[in-house]
């Protein structure tokens, strides 16, 4: 009979490791988002050439790749990167460049009479869209930002490949161990599923409380 | 380390049949996740409300957990109840399930953009359940679908790397290969990243085209 708890603790160890790496992805991912969202709606071509291009890179290039280019490419560029770092940059940077399309689509998806109305009132470029656009766009950007992040949280299995002690790299240090396979793997898909309806839960409650006070004003 | 011209056109046909493999897995696994979602999106239709509930959680299960965990699942646990599969053939099954619970959104999105009236008109020329799906429906949401179909397929494109993890011979898998026999980790992974590059940008002006041609809802 195998003693589960000790292999417990390593698969829970694991959730850590992938909760940290969906945590710390989705904030650089939101950056990034942002950063490359405005800048593909900016005024000066260098600016919208070099955001289109980082979006196109990254979203036309698998995660696996660029995971893999992070992690052994680059120490023969001279930056080495530890796992964690490697992971969360190439998921950040991945999962951000999908982001910046929704920024993006969300920006211009605001009537072309709210930018009239902040013209009106005198407002500059950075003022209007601090206070009149973004606060509009962000309601509409959350619900596929739920789904991006839920995205990153499966990307986040494939840096098991880079040697990151994730969820999926417990699941299979113990299937080496114990030579079962069906129980960690099991745990792994459900733990997964648990954390991708945590965060679409959060992400909805997020959203109602963003839409309070909007009401009736929305069409 | 710097790159090696000669290095890489010496790789080149090693990373060729990886391609090869590459394809044959995305072709494969569309034309499964293309019949899975059919599966998916009919059974959560039925009127029968174990089967569809039953269909749709499983349908959330598997959008909600990793298609790494997903392949290993498929490669190292079936086995233990006897059905030993070929890393291909697992990876073909891996693919087409994930992506059949994305396409099975695509193919209900579409039927219910089929007007009320044409189902009406359906009954009152007293066509059956079969006829009406035949001629009436089917016909008709099915090419406003194209251009989402084309996406997931080209997502699909991009996930193949993940099966070189069950050792399946595609192109990452045999960059890999190269590069640890040769400890030249530059030339072979970014060759494999200018790889998906270049087939992803096609794929994608090749995607705008069916957007212009199918994407417009006729009225």
């Amino acid at each position: 009979m195998i003693d589960w708890t000790g292999y417990i603790g390593l698969i829970l160890d694991g959730a850590l490791v992938t909760i940290q790496l969906t945590v710390m992805g989705s904030a650089l991912a939101l950056v990034m988002a942002f950063i490359a969202g405005l800048g593909r709606l900016s005024r000066f071509f260098a600016v919208r050439a070099l955001a289109t291009a980082y979006i196109e890179f990254f979203r036309g290039t698998s995660i696996f790749v660029q995971l893999f280019w992070a992690y052994f490419v680059l120490p023969f560029l001279g930056i080495t990167l530890t796992p964690l770092q490697a992971g969360v940059l190439a998921l950040g940077l991945n999962v951000g460049a999908y982001g910046a399309e929704v920024v993006r689509g969300a920006i211009k998806s605001i009537g072309k009479e709210q930018y009239e109305a902040c013209v009106a009132l005198n407002l500059g470029r950075w003022q209007s869209m601090r206070h009149v656009i973004l606060p509009q766009a962000l309601l509409l950007m959350l619900p596929t930002f739920g789904n991006n992040s839920i995205e990153l949280l499966k990307g986040t299995a494939v840096v098991s490949l880079i040697s990151l002690t994730d969820l999926t790299f417990q699941a299979q240090v113990v299937r080496a161990q114990t030579g079962n396979t069906l129980i960690p793997f099991t745990m792994i898909l459900i733990i997964y599923f648990a954390l991708a309806s945590l965060i679409g839960w959060g992400m909805r409650s997020l959203e109602r409380r963003m839409a309070r006070g909007l009401d009736g004003v929305r069409v | 380390m710097e790159w090696d011209w000669a290095f890489v056109w010496q790789i080149f046909p090693t990373l060729v049949e990886g391609v090869k493999i590459t394809i044959l897995a995305t072709l494969l696994g569309s034309v499964l996740a293309a019949f899975v979602g059919l599966g998916i999106a009919l059974a959560r239709r039925s009127s029968n409300r174990i089967l569809s509930r039953s269909v749709s959680f499983a349908a959330e299960f598997i959008r909600g957990t990793p298609l790494l965990v997903q392949l290993y699942f498929i490669f190292y646990v079936l086995p233990d109840i006897g059905i030993l599969l070929a890393p291909l053939v697992a990876g073909v099954i891996g693919l087409g399930l994930h992506y059949g619970t994305y396409t099975a959104e695509v193919y209900r999105a579409g039927i219910d953009n089929v007007p009320r009236g044409q189902w009406e008109a359906a009954k009152a020329c007293n066509l059956s359940a079969r006829q009406t799906w035949m001629h009436i429906i089917i016909p008709q949401a099915l090419p406003p679908m194209i251009p989402a179909l084309a996406n997931y397929f080209i997502a699909m494109f991009k996930e193949t790397p993940l099966l070189s993890a069950i050792t399946v011979l595609e192109l990452m898998n045999q960059a890999k290969s190269v590069a640890n026999s040769s400890y030249r980790y530059i030339e072979p992974i970014t060759m494999v990243g200018a790889f998906f590059l270049a087939i992803s940008l096609v794929a994608v002006f090749a995607l705008r085209w069916l957007e212009r041609r199918y994407g417009r809802v006729e009225t």
